[in-house]
């Protein structure tokens, strides 16, 4: 397995000012696995709202990925991205039978072959990490929150978006992070370190509680409590759009936020029931927050072998 | 007989004297995280501004979102009925009365009796209020106050997220980025907040004449964006961030002559 | 598939209710809606692209204002009353806050 990454980020993201919102790119190719030009090779491309990622399969198996952070220009980004996949394995775009493109900035993948909404992407996706168990999937992305309900073969039953506002959101949480210069990978841990949780702020609209906040600071609360009330309503904000659609085990959570401990934790204490955690045989390799690229690259897969035999 | 009544708001304390509906004085003070202080300070400050003191006055009302206690033994109204109130009082013929404040835009809509018959509120979302403003103006680095007055040399408007300040903020930065002019960014500024309170006016029916209020309603660039949306006239009070004050005052002031009586 | 059009904010929630498993197609509730806030739109379910009816993207964020002219609380609004199907449901909770219901 080979890894990198790069921690210049990308000042495009429209952040106002400082930095601390700023996550590692990376790449990685799973090196047990190998490819030749006798398999299907296919890719799915998520380009988000914050981060873009492209997956590589091989006859529907994941082979490699990369993650980046969307630039103010999305085709350049599912460019980037895919290049990012592609490092370290000597696959090129040729290379590649059938493409989906998925997330917000999908129809802007231009060699895609097909483009995807993201919520069929990522029921696919997190069926293929977690199995048949996931029922229900929670997917917070940088700029909406999405509560899908899915059957035992990953297809969508109900769901619902919510992208009106970044209550929840990654990019709500960056705002914080910012207000309390903490970077954007620590804030979980930082507001699970509390010894008795706080009161959920009043309001969770992120300007709103970024007011609420600073008003906390200055009675004297740590920023480790300021982040503890906050995280905790973005949770019950969460968890009540998956009740929305209907809570049915098992539960699991994608996106950039399924790397948020504090979220995580505290969803799971609103709806008193555990996430399914990472399996064992994929601890080493897949990340949550690919799930929908990688739905992308399994719909492309089923959508190749569907044009082969028609 | 005197009445006071005060406004707490999210962002700032309201007070107005009235001298049997009549106004005496009026004062306005920065809430900052201590309301109650804002509270006693506006106070003082309008009476001493009518020549009074506290012991003169009959009765007093509270009103306002940021209220939690209420002082001075007040009795407490609410928001809406506090507008309709003023909102007929500056103008008879008001039948819907928008109330734009720094944290939350309301509507109330009124029968020809000047009774409220509807009301609508857009709460705990800075998006169609004036803090919406506010964040733009902080991204544009444009002072608040010349918001309003750029906007209007502006031909066309930009495209930026209208749902959300922090998206909002976001699509700003890239349209300074792509060297868009001010003057159309804060023109879209304006068009977005603009459509937010119009839509939530269209839940309870846009029927003249259509009166603004709250501290907004001072704001040349949202007046004439608004205007635009609704597509009718929109009128504006002398003062219109005391509305809820005064609303307020005049509603202290029917119920002790009820009580009179 | 069941698709919730809508959101939830401080002001309560409020959603547009379709499911596409029952949606023929027939627009009725297209040609009914006073707003023109529906169209067919393909969505994708079991590896084909499905024509059912939805909501216009750019209203989503829209719909609790732009649907309230049709009372949606009391689920007799024409989209929902045209449905030969019942494909179509409202969901309206707004927030309660006392002074609110006491003005």
């Amino acid at each position: 397995m080979s890894e990198q990454q790069n921690n210049s980020g990308n000042s495009s993201g429209g952040c106002v000012d400082g930095g601390f919102w700023r996550w590692q790119e990376y790449h990685r190719v799973l090196s047990d696995k190998l490819w030749s030009s006798s398999d299907v090779i296919t890719a799915g491309i998520d380009v988000g709202s914050v981060g873009s990622k492209a997956v590589i399969l091989v006859n529907g198996e994941v082979y490699s990925w990369g993650v980046i952070r969307t630039g103010s220009n999305s085709p350049e980004s599912a460019i980037k991205a895919l290049d990012w996949a592609f490092r370290g394995t000597g696959l090129k775009q040729s290379d590649l039978k059938y493409v989906v493109g998925t997330g917000y900035g999908r129809v802007n993948v231009s060699f895609a072959n097909k483009a995807l909404t993201e919520i069929a992407c990522h029921a696919k996706g997190a069926n293929y990490i977690w199995g048949p168990q996931v029922h229900t999937v929670l997917d917070v992305g940088g700029q909406d929150i999405k509560a899908i309900r899915c059957d035992d073969t990953g297809r969508v039953t109900s769901f619902l978006m919510n992208d009106k506002c970044a209550a929840g959101t990654g990019r709500g949480m960056e705002v914080f992070a910012d207000l309390l210069k903490i970077s954007i990978e620590d804030i979980g841990e930082m507001s699970l370190n509390v010894s008795e949780e706080p009161p959920p702020v009043s309001c969770t609209c992120v300007a709103f509680a970024k007011t609420e906040a600073v008003g906390l600071l200055r009675k004297g609360w740590s920023k480790e409590k300021v982040l503890a009330a906050y995280t905790k309503a973005m949770a019950v904000r969460m968890s009540n759009l998956i009740k929305r659609v209907g809570l049915e085990p098992a539960l699991v959570i994608t996106g950039g936020q399924s790397k948020n401990v504090g979220i995580v934790s505290r969803v799971e204490t609103v709806l008193g029931v555990k996430c399914l955690p990472m399996p064992n045989w994929r601890k080493d390799g897949i990340d949550p927050t690919i799930a929908g690229a990688l739905g992308a690259g399994l719909y492309a897969k089923t959508l190749y072998d569907k044009t082969k035999n028609t | 007989m005197i009445a006071v009544g005060f406004d707490v708001g999210a962002q700032s304390v309201k007070v107005i004297v009235l001298n049997n509906g009549k106004v005496l004085s009026r004062a306005k003070t920065f809430s900052g995280f201590d309301h109650v202080q804002a509270l006693q300070d506006a106070i003082e400050e309008a009476l001493k501004l009518a020549n009074i003191t506290q012991a003169d006055v009959t009765i007093f009302t509270a009103t306002g979102s940021s209220m939690e206690a209420s002082p001075y033994n007040a009795s407490t109204v609410s928001m809406m009925s506090a507008i309709a109130k003023a909102g007929t009082y500056f103008f008879s013929k008001a039948r819907t009365i928008i109330d734009v404040g720094a944290e939350e835009a309301r509507a109330v809509k009124c029968d020809d009796r000047g009774v409220m018959v509807d009301f609508v509120v857009n709460e705990r979302c800075a998006a169609g209020a004036g803090a919406f403003v506010e964040a733009m103006a902080r991204a544009l680095e444009v002072k608040m106050e010349d918001m309003g007055v750029l906007s209007l040399e502006a031909e066309r408007a930009s495209s930026i997220n209208a749902a959300c300040v922090i998206f909002g903020e976001s699509d700003v930065v890239s349209l300074i980025h792509k060297q868009e002019p001010k003057c159309e960014i804060a023109r879209a500024v304006y068009d977005a907040m603009a459509d937010r309170v119009s839509s939530m006016v269209h839940r309870i029916g846009v029927n003249s004449d259509v009166v603004l209020v709250g501290g907004v309603a001072k704001d040349v660039g949202f007046v004439s964006s608004l205007k635009r949306k609704l597509g009718v006239d929109v009128l504006i009070a002398e003062f219109p961030e005391f509305a809820g004050a005064l609303g307020a005052a005049l509603i202290g002031l029917t119920k002790c002559k009820v009580n009179k009586v | 598939m069941i698709t919730y059009y809508g959101y939830t904010d401080g002001s309560g929630a409020f959603y547009v209710v379709i499911n596409s498993d029952k949606c023929n197609g027939c627009r009725n509730c297209i040609k009914q809606c006073p707003k023109n806030l529906l169209q067919i739109a393909s969505i994708f379910i079991d590896l084909d692209d499905k024509p059912v009816v939805a909501i216009k993207p750019e209203h989503c964020n829209n719909i609790k204002y732009l649907c309230a002219q049709c009372n949606p609380k009391q689920n007799q609004t024409p989209c929902i009353t045209s449905c030969p199907t019942k494909a179509i449901k409202c969901i309206s909770e707004p927030t309660n806050k006392n002074n609110h219901n006491n003005p």
